[in-house]
């Protein structure tokens, strides 16, 4: 269980996204300093873009932290060579995917036309945040009798998050075709011998990868989603004012 | 009805009946559900506390037998962790040597080289000893704790610690444990200090280790005055047996035998680890914890539209603190020990259970309609929200459940306190914070009540005493309601929000108190259960009091005057090679070889005040002293981990060695005497700790700079300067709020109680003052005049000209003629073909438009109701939005006005007044303009008279009928007054007073230097009005405002300007341009400040002498209703229901504050700093200088429909303000004590 879901999700998976983020946007007249900052889209997009990935960051360098097995080292002899016990391009990794699937969330919401109202508020975003650091808790932490159960587990904690949170269709198919494709990047990953897996049970990586990928993505898009919220608030402000 | 809706349905009912029952007995459901909480909690005293080290269990030596695996019942005081063997036994022998006689021949060097010389021999001794008694031989080897490999990473204790065999430890292990490397070494304390960690270590350190006693006490030093080396062999066995222990013991006793030694022995110490965290566990443990506290802060900020937002969000927090405290309780109380690492566990069951509830229930209760009673505000929220409460619940109890089967055994435990946890969640929901809420609303409305209760009491007015006529206003200050005021100094200096926060602190003193109670109980605690803590030192006091051994002769060193100590003179210390076999129970074994070769002869002559060795009890549980971390970082180097494990410690076994100094100086190295002990190394030593205290000193006045400088950066983030911003913070007076902080926090109150003036039976229309007295008209016609101090009436000037009966068709007069009752009877005429113009009364009425000091407003409100149904085509042109169009409708009522003449209404039977004067009252047309100085009234008419009225006696003095257009605005100032008529002409008067004025009689104080002493008039005197220059067409279009101060009359209008006369010869000073709208309101003062304000929202200043504009500013969308100024700042406020404060020289715009719509626009300024505002049926107190609400003084109940239209600030500092057919007099005393 070393390097495990780090991996929270991958660089590839997130490449053939590039393109719809640098697209269209039209600078719109400059308010004043602020509001103009919140106005400009494409300055919106950057400063979302920015905060999820540190988050992205933050949560895989935790979530990494907690993999480490306990009592290794009771004499800690460098915290910072086990924050950074992973390879240098796991968090970066993490973030800039976490950025882009926070990203195209919000962008799915309102190409389909459904803007998602369920429960947008931040203490909610907040305890969604925290059952996905609870299930990577329990993946790390929890002795199960066999890998079938451990993963069976997570997979339900996952479908429970996406009930508890998200319960959008589009949240739910984006979540699952993220999660198999970061999946199979791994796979790719691990057989071409970038790193591996202690004890690997499905092919070449851990059973349960999927649900945490899945977990991470649709806790990243309620990230995202909330964010965007700032936005389109705004932008319905400024259309009720004109 | 499907059963769902059955199901809803009961929920509903049952939850309705809950609500009553909580909302109806809040108290003892409180006390109830506290002791329920503190029941369940009872429990958990009996769990560990956190952070209080290792726990200790003690056992006697003698009938001690390994304990078994299973909890075998209730063996008394047994900890639960007892059980099973321990990780490893563990034996120290005390090792206390001393040269002695010290001889002065000697180095320093030699006070601890034999001394740690000897452990070699004692470290053979152990090693070779045996034990064989019938079950077979036993050495060390077989019992000792084998050990196979240092820690990978620890390389450079590698050469120290024993990689193989045995773990015994013993300052021998810095030399290999070979007594030639350490006979060969040069330098010792270079040796031992070679392996010290760099830096700071609070652990423990490899001498700890190796010596097995705290460095200081070892004496390992160049400085050693006591000169007796203590160290310890540690030796570590993984096994116990009670006979090779004993014969050890017997055996190192009987080589060295401790003379006087009362250490006990038969005692051992097991010592239970808790589990150590390490700071790569602690983070994604704060991470988790911080998640928590985001959640709950986000969850709590959603609380809103209650009395005590704080208290809730507490109440909130509590419940669900306390449904996890009473689930791990309930788990404990049946048998289910929690296994499960609460620190970690606990934020994922908070936010399982969550706060949802607790918010649902508020928000609920709150959306409620207010008018109903609390309880059943309470029951209806709650039986609203019952079905998605119960809807949830079954949900997350479904998932627990499912949860619950994945049997995985950590899972199942979560899921169990889960279960719980939210079960007594529920519970503490429907019975705690239920009760909360419903507290809390009824504070709420309890609020509210009080300001209510005024009015219902003052409703009735008092009755009338016989002694008084029937319009006597009630005594003074007869309202039973009090309504407060916030002291002197917290008015006149309102604070920011966040130093109110911080006053508030600071104040009780919360924050510290709390924080201090915990610091202590917590210290407490820790003092009392730490191993090294009070108990211990309790404990060594009392037994060094009994003394343990003969004090012996004379030769006490005085440092050590209480100690027990012994010398080694002393013939029963006499060190003895001869067996000297004590008649120990157990048999004598002899080690194999090596027989004492370094054995130290007897020195029975040893002089006095040489080397002490005393055995205290200090020495009896030596590894007290260590640190905590000691055993468990001891084994760590082996990879074995103490964590929920225990070790037993056994009785150490003391061993006293003496040495003679030539054994001391064979044992020399030949260096030693090369460096003679100079002090340096001392104050090396010394320094070295000076440095690291120096060194820790300065990081921490670092870290401290460097948090003050991140606060400070906080603080600089997170406030900006930009509070009190339009009004945000607190723009809207809610009938809930009441005049305190925030924070809960009201200072001590000093009371203000409104003075109703009642005795109008219709809307007042004008009201003027002088400070002494008031004036009042009423759209009846009636002028009364009141005592402005006690206000009391003084006189009516009652209107017998019914020409109320023009007011019947009028919808807001219907009140009316109901007073005036028969009267108005017959001659009611009816204009349907005006009813479209009724709006524009009430549009009036309702809407803020007087400026404060606007008081010569003319009553537009009788003219609507002519017979004239022919409609000038102007008034079309009028927008209908604007309220305030007031030059629209003058304009509009003039040009109805003008063709009536007298002779349209039957003339009113004519009542002479009482003086019988050469005038005659104007009874049919209605007062428009009043204005009243000295004891004369002048009032102008709709008909374009001007007449002066004695306001003590009621009595006509004069009048003038020289215009014949109505009189719109007056302004008296000493003795001239100026008219603005209708028709946009100016005319000024001079009052004439064939007797010199009477300066003697000099009434009250002189205003706050707007207006002149006002002279008085005596009622011998005649006086005549005369016309002395008319200034036709003034203005292109009606006049709107007319003011008078410092010599100037200033006079605006709908043509969009304004001029300045000088009032000595009415001469037109300055046109004044720049307005793009209508002027609406203007200021002036003595200090010849002009502001003006115009229907554009414009706001202009005007420098008078020069008639240059100083400044122009857009404030408000909409017109400008009232302008106010002080020294530093102009007030005005707008249509917009915006109040806006300007800095007065650089016209730019400090804050604004906004109001309720539709609240009134008057404006008052009592002092610098003091704003009053009118509103619906209130006036509302702000501070001028960080624009906060202080204190909305409520005027009566029907205070809803009325709004404050006119309001008066007399120079006593009370207000005057029209409300309704009543006026309320609002004195502010603090002003009035700062005043004088």
């Amino acid at each position: 269980m070393s390097l495990t879901l780090t991996a929270m999700s991958d660089s590839k998976v997130t490449s053939g996204q590039q393109q719809w983020s640098g697209s269209g946007q039209t600078p719109r007249p400059a308010r004043g300093p602020y509001i103009s900052v919140i106005t400009n889209r494409t300055t919106n997009l950057l400063i979302r873009g920015a905060m999820l990935f540190s988050v992205g960051v933050f949560l895989a360098l935790v979530l990494n932290l907690l993999q480490v097995q306990r009592n290794v080292t009771l004499f800690p002899p460098d915290v910072i060579s086990s924050i950074f016990s992973s390879a240098w391009w796991v968090p970066p990794c993490c973030g800039t995917a976490s950025a882009l699937i926070g990203l195209l969330y919000p962008c799915i919401d309102s190409r389909l036309g459904e803007p998602h109202k369920f429960k947008r508020e931040w203490s909610s975003v907040m305890r969604c945040v925290a059952v996905f650091v609870g299930i990577n808790h329990a993946s790390a932490k929890v002795d199960f009798a066999n890998n079938v159960q451990l993963s069976l587990t997570l997979a339900a904690l996952s479908i429970g998050l996406w009930w508890t949170f998200d319960r959008s269709r589009s949240g739910f198919g984006l979540g699952v075709s993220i999660a198999l494709l970061a999946t199979l990047a791994t796979q790719l990953l691990v057989y071409n011998g970038v790193f591996q897996y202690t004890s690997p049970d499905f092919l070449y990586i851990r059973s349960w990868l999927p649900c945490i990928f899945f977990a991470g993505v649709i806790t990243m898009g309620n990230i995202g989603r909330q964010l965007a919220l700032y936005e389109y608030k705004f932008i319905q402000e400024k259309s009720h004012q004109d | 009805m499907t059963l769902r809706e059955q199901l809803r349905e009961k929920i509903s009912a049952a939850f309705y009946r809950h609500g009553l029952l909580c909302a109806s007995y809040p108290v003892p459901i409180i006390l109830f559900t506290s002791a329920s909480i503190l029941t369940c909690c009872y429990p958990l005293l009996r769990l560990p506390l956190p952070g209080t080290g290792p726990v200790e269990f003690t056992t006697g030596v003698r009938d001690y037998s390994v304990p078994s695996h299973e909890p075998q019942g209730d063996l008394g005081e047994r900890p639960d962790w007892y059980r099973g063997p321990p990780v490893a036994y563990i034996q120290q022998v005390l090792v206390k040597a001393a040269v002695s006689p010290w001889d002065s021949s000697l180095v320093p060097v030699d006070v601890f080289r034999s001394p740690l010389g000897r452990a070699f021999s004692l470290l053979e001794e152990i090693r070779n000893h045996v034990y064989s008694d019938s079950s077979g031989i036993r050495s060390l080897e077989s019992l000792c704790l084998q050990v196979t490999d240092l820690f990978p990473g620890l390389r450079r204790m590698q050469s120290v610690l024993p990689e193989h065999g045995c773990l015994l430890v013993s300052p021998g292990n810095y030399w290999q444990n070979q007594q030639e490397l350490f006979d060969s070494d040069p330098d010792l304390l270079k040796t031992i200090q070679k392996h010290e960690p760099k830096g700071l270590h609070t652990s423990a350190t490899l001498r700890d280790l190796l010596f097995g006693v705290p460095g200081k006490y070892t004496g390992v030093s160049h400085y050693n005055r006591k000169r007796v080396v203590t160290y310890t062999i540690t030796v570590v066995l993984s096994s116990y047996d009670a006979g090779f222990l004993g014969s050890l013991r017997s055996r190192l006793k009987q080589l060295h035998p401790s003379a006087n030694c009362s250490l006990r022995d038969d005692h051992m110490v097991h010592v239970h680890f808790k589990e150590e965290i390490g700071i790569a566990e602690l983070i994604p443990l704060v991470t988790t914890y911080i998640i928590l506290f985001a959640y709950i802060y986000f969850s709590t900020r959603k609380i809103d539209m209650v009395k005590s937002k704080w208290g809730l969000a507490l109440a909130a927090v509590v419940t669900v603190l306390s449904s996890l405290l009473m689930s791990v309780g309930l788990c404990t109380l049946f048998g289910l020990t929690p296994t499960l690492n609460g620190g970690e566990i606990f934020p994922y069951l908070v936010v399982v259970i969550g706060l949802e509830n607790v918010l649902v229930l508020t928000k609920s209760v709150v959306s409620t309609p207010v008018d109903l009673e609390v309880k059943l505000r309470i029951a209806q929220g709650l039986s609203n929200e019952s079905w998605s409460i119960m809807k949830n619940m079954a949900t997350e109890l479904c998932i627990i459940l499912i949860g619950y089967f994945t049997l995985v055994p950590a899972i199942q435990e979560f899921c169990l306190f889960a279960v719980v946890g939210l079960v007594s969640d529920f519970f503490l929901q429907m019975f705690f914070f239920t009760t909360v809420l419903s507290i809390d609303i009824r504070r709420m409305e309890l609020a509210d009540l009080n300001r209510r209760l005024p009015a219902e009491a003052g409703l009735p007015p008092p009755k009338p005493g016989p002694l008084r006529t029937r319009e006597v206003p009630p005594p003074p200050r007869p309202s039973p309601h009090t309504i407060t005021l916030q002291t002197p100094a917290f008015r006149n200096l309102r604070l920011p929000k966040r130093l109110r926060v911080v006053y508030f602190l600071a104040r009780t003193r919360l924050a510290q108190r709390i924080i201090m109670v915990g610091t202590v109980i917590w210290i407490g605690i820790l003092v009392y259960t730490d191993p090294a803590g009070i108990r211990t030192y309790l404990a060594a006091q009392v037994s060094e009091q009994s003394p343990l051994g003969d004090p012996g002769g004379g030769g006490l060193p005085p440092h050590l005057g209480v100690a027990p100590v012994f010398r080694g003179g002393d013939p029963t210390s006499t060190l003895s090679i001869h067996p000297a076999p004590d008649p120990t129970p157990l048999p004598e074994n002899q080690s194999q070889g090596h027989h004492g070769s370094a054995r130290a002869g007897p020195l029975p002559q040893a002089p006095p005040a040489v080397p002490q060795i005393t055995w205290g009890a200090e020495d009896e549980e030596g590894w007290r002293r260590l640190s905590f971390r000691h055993w468990p970082s001891l084994f760590s180097y082996y990879n074995i981990t103490l964590a929920k494990r225990y070790i037993s410690i056994l009785p150490v076994i003391p061993v006293t060695v003496h040495l003679s100094p030539q054994e001391a100086i064979e044992t020399r190295h030949p260096q030693d005497t090369r460096h003679p002990p100079p002090p340096i190394p001392k104050v090396a030593a010394d320094l070295q700790t000076d440095l690291t205290l120096y060194k820790v000193a300065a990081l921490g006045l670092a870290a401290g700079v460097l948090l003050v400088l991140l606060l400070f950066c906080l603080y600089r983030v997170l406030c900006p300067r930009n509070y009190g911003q339009n009004g945000v913070p607190h723009g809207r007076r809610r009938r809930g709020d009441l005049p305190c902080d925030d924070y809960g926090y009201s200072p001590p109150v000093s009371e203000i109680s409104p003075l109703l003036l009642r005795g109008h039976s219709m809307d007042i229309e004008c009201l003027a003052s002088d400070g002494m007295l008031l004036a009042s008209c009423c759209l009846a016609g009636q002028i009364r005049v009141w005592d402005a101090q006690t206000g009391d009436c003084l006189t009516v000037i009652p209107n017998h000209g019914l020409n109320s009966v023009s007011l019947s068709g009028s919808g807001g007069a219907a009140a009316v003629s109901e007073c005036l009752g028969s009267e108005a009877g017959g001659s009611s005429v009816t204009a349907d073909g005006l009813s479209e113009e009724e709006g524009y009364p009430l549009r009036r009425r309702t809407a803020p438009a007087r400026p404060t000091l606007f008081t010569d407003q003319p009553d537009l409100t009788p003219l609507i109701d002519t017979n004239f149904t022919s409609q000038p085509p102007s008034h079309l042109s009028t927008p209908p939005r604007d309220g305030f169009d007031f030059g629209g409708l003058v304009e509009r009522a003039y040009m109805e006005h003008e063709p009536p003449s007298p002779s349209t209404y039957p003339a009113p039977s004519s009542r002479a007044s009482t003086a019988g004067t050469q005038a005659t009252p104007d009874w049919e047309s209605s007062v428009w303009a009043m204005e009243l100085r000295g004891n004369l009234i002048a009032a102008g008419r709709s008909s374009g008279k001007l007449e002066l009225w004695d306001a003590v006696e009621g009595s006509l003095r004069c009048s003038n009928e020289d215009g014949v257009s109505g009189i719109t605005a007056l302004a008296f100032l000493n003795n001239r007054i100026v008219a603005a008529r209708l028709n946009g002409s100016l005319d000024f008067f001079t009052v004439e007073i064939n007797k010199p004025l009477c300066l003697l009689q000099y009434r009250g104080a002189p205003g706050r230097g707007s207006m002149p002493p006002s002279p008085c008039y005596s009622s011998e005197d005649v006086i005549s009005c005369q016309l002395t220059r008319s200034v036709q067409c003034a203005h292109q279009k009606p006049i709107t405002v007319l003011r008078a101060a410092a010599g100037r009359v200033v006079t605006g209008s709908q043509d969009h300007t304004v001029r300045i006369y000088r009032l000595e010869d009415s001469c037109c000073l300055f046109t004044l341009q720049g307005h793009s709208g209508g002027i609406t309101s203007i200021y002036i003062d003595q200090t010849m400040v002009l502001a003006s304000g115009g229907q554009d929202g414009a706001i202009c200043l005007w420098d008078v002498l020069t008639g240059s504009r100083v400044s122009h500013v857009y404030g408000h969308r909409g017109d400008v209703t009232s302008l106010v100024c002080t020294t530093s700042c102009v007030i005005s406020s707008g249509l917009d229901d915006l109040i806006c404060i300007w800095d007065r020289s650089t016209g730019i715009k400090l804050y604004s504050i906004q109001q309720e719509v539709g609240c009134g626009a008057s404006l008052g300024v009592i002092s610098e700093s003091l704003l009053v505002t009118g509103g619906q049926g209130c006036v509302s107190f702000w501070d001028l200088n960080f624009g906060d609400l202080l204190q909305t003084v409520y005027l009566g109940q029907s205070s809803d429909g009325q709004g404050v239209r006119q309001l008066l600030v007399l120079d006593n500092a009370a207000i005057v303000c029209d409300f309704g057919s009543e006026l309320s007099l609002v004195y502010v005393p603090s002003v009035l004590e700062k005043l004088d």
